[in-house]
């Protein structure tokens, strides 16, 4: 049986403040399991970024959490809301217990010191009690870990490839060992070999030291081969979401099926593929009803007017999979 | 797919770009000169309604070469040819004659169109400038009824911030083609768009590539994407290209060891479950184009290498299908695969 170790629970986040908010992410409800990788998919503005600052509470302002828990469950004791945490309590929990690494490694280093000041600090601040030595030694180690040699330490971030760069942020992101890594699209400015090189490195690291990923991405493609489970995410709402095998293989969402179909295929036969018609919402003016109707082949009255709940496909009595639609054997 | 040879509209042929390097204090001291080999010896035809894909990582020099097609950079040496004839230009006049032939579309529709004005002025000028402001309102809807901004009035005096990325992109081969060119040159269009509106603009490229019987240049890091849009596809590395000929053949029998490793690489949702890890000597990392790696400049990190790939450049070896080559080693007649 798997054990959920982050269990996110009707999430709202607005942008601003009362009548002119802009809801960005909208009743969301995921759970993480432990030692396994979640998929995030969406378009640019569908609120995935959004979902892993609001979850991490670094969401800045004029982000608002405007409802739901995110509840954690630490390897020992018992779970805790991260949204109740106290500041000092949420310092003690950020990095050590979730860390998350950010999309441009280039900016998320500081340039005007080395590698190892950055990352000594990190284990400092969490860990004051391990002597200097100790610490340098856990640095070396996990740089190592991520494939880049320990002479590297000294090096300034500007010194280090764009692939380096981004290896150095996974490694300060593993340095306490924490138990949730959310990786908010890491290899999106890399090139494709450097980005298979870290993934599959993050598959074995993920194997020796046991963390669960939600990673976050808008190439599907890159994800179906990659994660156990993938949730597609659409205007602020999670219209789909299935192992990966079933999602690829048997998508129940129009959405995620254009999604699919906008990979031209690397083998296979040459197919004549059309992407979706239309653009992705306007968060301020959101489409009533199903956000995606406007843009749907299937869609009918109903989609206009009620909005569809997340819930298990009628036709498939699968209890690994949930989509949000209301055509016939999917929303029950 | 056989090689059609259709007419000729733009070719290259040893096209070379140095960029200089700044000379430090102590380097003032050496005769030595420093420069980035960002593109060596390249070769390239582009054919009326066709469409040639060059597919390269970053620093590769394929945005480079879009550049020096363009004659935005003055190349360093070899030669660009419009229609069989030799041309270089530096601006003024000669330059608006080769770009009315020779139009160019940028990777980033936010930047590439001015924020002040609004679709309607972009595409004026675009008209005004290449002589084709005759019938002005009826050029402009046809612009865009042609880039399928339908209907046109809706879109005409809407300013860049009011349309969506890819209705940006659609303005700006609007503009493009408001020159009535012969040749397009796409560097990356549709990589800063939205996943599922990429396939819509490529889509349109190719629909206009048949109507107008354009010759497009496709630049992309998406080999999957060259395999889908492009008749014929060619892999750069590091400056120098690689391997070439029909996308499909490329794509589906890769000759180069970097075009294998590319390929490879690339995301595929069918290889389900177990993540394999291609083999690389370098770690993903490109070399450095200061001083590029002699001889073949893949050589530090491919699993073929032979003593000789660090000393020679290998030349362009012809393979079994129509129109494949491959500047490898391997391939040389009387080579051990």
């Amino acid at each position: 049986m798997k054990t959920p170790v982050l269990e996110i629970k009707n999430f709202h986040v607005d942008y601003g403040l009362g009548d002119e908010a802009v809801q960005a992410v909208r009743d969301v409800t995921l759970t993480l399991h432990r030692g396994e990788v979640l998929g995030l998919a969406g378009e640019s503005g569908s609120g995935k970024s959004t979902l892993a600052y609001g979850v991490t509470r670094l969401l800045p302002p004029p982000g608002v959490i405007s409802g739901g828990s995110v509840v954690y469950h630490p390897p020992s004791g018992d779970p805790y809301d991260v949204m109740a945490l106290t500041d000092t309590e949420l310092r003690k929990f950020r990095w050590a217990e979730t860390s998350i690494v950010f999309q441009g490694a280039m900016n998320s280093l500081n340039p005007v010191h080395k590698v190892s000041t950055q990352m000594l600090d990190v284990i400092k601040a969490h860990e004051p009690q391990l002597t200097p030595q100790a610490r340098i030694a856990r640095a070396q180690e996990m740089l190592k870990l991520v494939g880049i040699s320990a002479d590297r330490m000294d090096a300034y971030p500007h010194q280090l490839s764009g692939g380096m760069r981004q290896r150095v942020m996974i490694g300060m992101a593993l340095v306490l060992e924490p138990q949730v890594v959310i990786m908010d699209e890491p290899t999106t400015a890399l090139d494709v070999v450097m980005q298979r090189q870290i993934l599959a490195q993050l598959v074995e690291l993920r194997e020796r030291l046991g963390f669960s990923v939600l990673f976050i991405t808008h190439d599907l493609s890159l994800l179906v081969e990659f994660s156990d489970r993938i949730a597609i995410m659409y205007g602020g709402r999670i219209v789909e979401e299935a192992r990966s095998a079933d999602l690829y293989k048997d998508s129940l969402h129009p959405y995620s099926e254009g999604l699919l179909k906008s990979f031209p295929a690397l083998r296979g036969a040459r197919r004549e593929l059309a992407g979706i018609p239309g653009s992705p919402p306007d968060l301020r003016g959101m489409p009533s009803g199903c956000s995606f109707h406007p843009r749907c082949p299937q869609a009918f009255d109903r989609c206009s007017a009620e909005i569809p709940v997340l819930g298990i496909p009628s036709a498939r009595n699968d209890p690994n999979r949930s989509v949000a639609c209301w055509l016939p054997g999917r929303t029950a | 797919m056989t090689v059609t040879e259709t007419e000729v509209v733009l070719e290259a042929e040893g096209l070379t770009k140095h960029f200089p390097v700044r000379r430090g204090l102590r380097d003032l001291l050496t005769r030595e000169h420093k420069a980035v080999h960002a593109v060596d010896d390249v070769k390239l035809t582009l054919r009326r309604g066709r469409v040639t894909a060059l597919v390269g990582e970053s620093g590769s020099g394929k945005s480079t070469v879009a550049r020096l097609l363009a004659q935005l950079y003055a190349r360093t040496s070899g030669d660009i040819r419009l229609h069989g004839e030799s041309v270089t230009v530096r601006g003024g006049r000669k330059f608006r004659a080769y770009c009315r032939q020779v139009q160019m579309i940028f990777q980033d529709p936010f930047a590439s169109l001015n924020p002040t004005h609004t679709v309607r002025y972009h595409l004026t000028r675009s008209l005004r400038i290449h002589g084709r402001a005759g019938d002005l309102e009826d050029n402009l809807r046809d612009l865009l009824v042609q880039v399928q901004l339908t209907p046109p009035e809706r879109y005409l005096d809407k300013f860049p911030h009011e349309l969506s990325g890819g209705q940006r992109q659609r303005v700006s081969i609007a503009r493009a083609l408001g020159a009535d060119p012969e040749a397009l040159l796409a560097d990356e269009p549709v990589s800063m768009l939205d996943v599922s509106i990429r396939l819509g603009v490529l889509n349109l490229l190719r629909d206009l590539k048949e109507r107008l019987n354009l010759a497009i240049l496709y630049i992309t890091h998406d080999i999957a994407s060259a395999r889908y849009f492009a008749d014929e596809t060619l892999v750069m590395y590091a400056g120098r290209m690689v391997e070439g000929g029909d996308s499909e053949t490329v794509t589906q029998n890769p000759a180069h060891p970097y075009t294998r490793l590319l390929i490879e690489s690339a995301p595929d949702p069918d290889r389900l479950g177990e993540l394999s890890k291609p083999e690389d000597q370098a770690g993903g990392e490109p070399p450095s184009l200061i001083a590029p790696p002699g001889g073949c400049r893949f050589n530090p990190r491919c699993v073929h290498a032979m003593p000789k790939c660090a000393t020679d450049l290998p030349p362009r070896f012809e393979l079994p299908a129509q129109g494949h080559w491959a500047a490898c080693w391997l391939y040389e007649e009387g080579a051990t695969k």
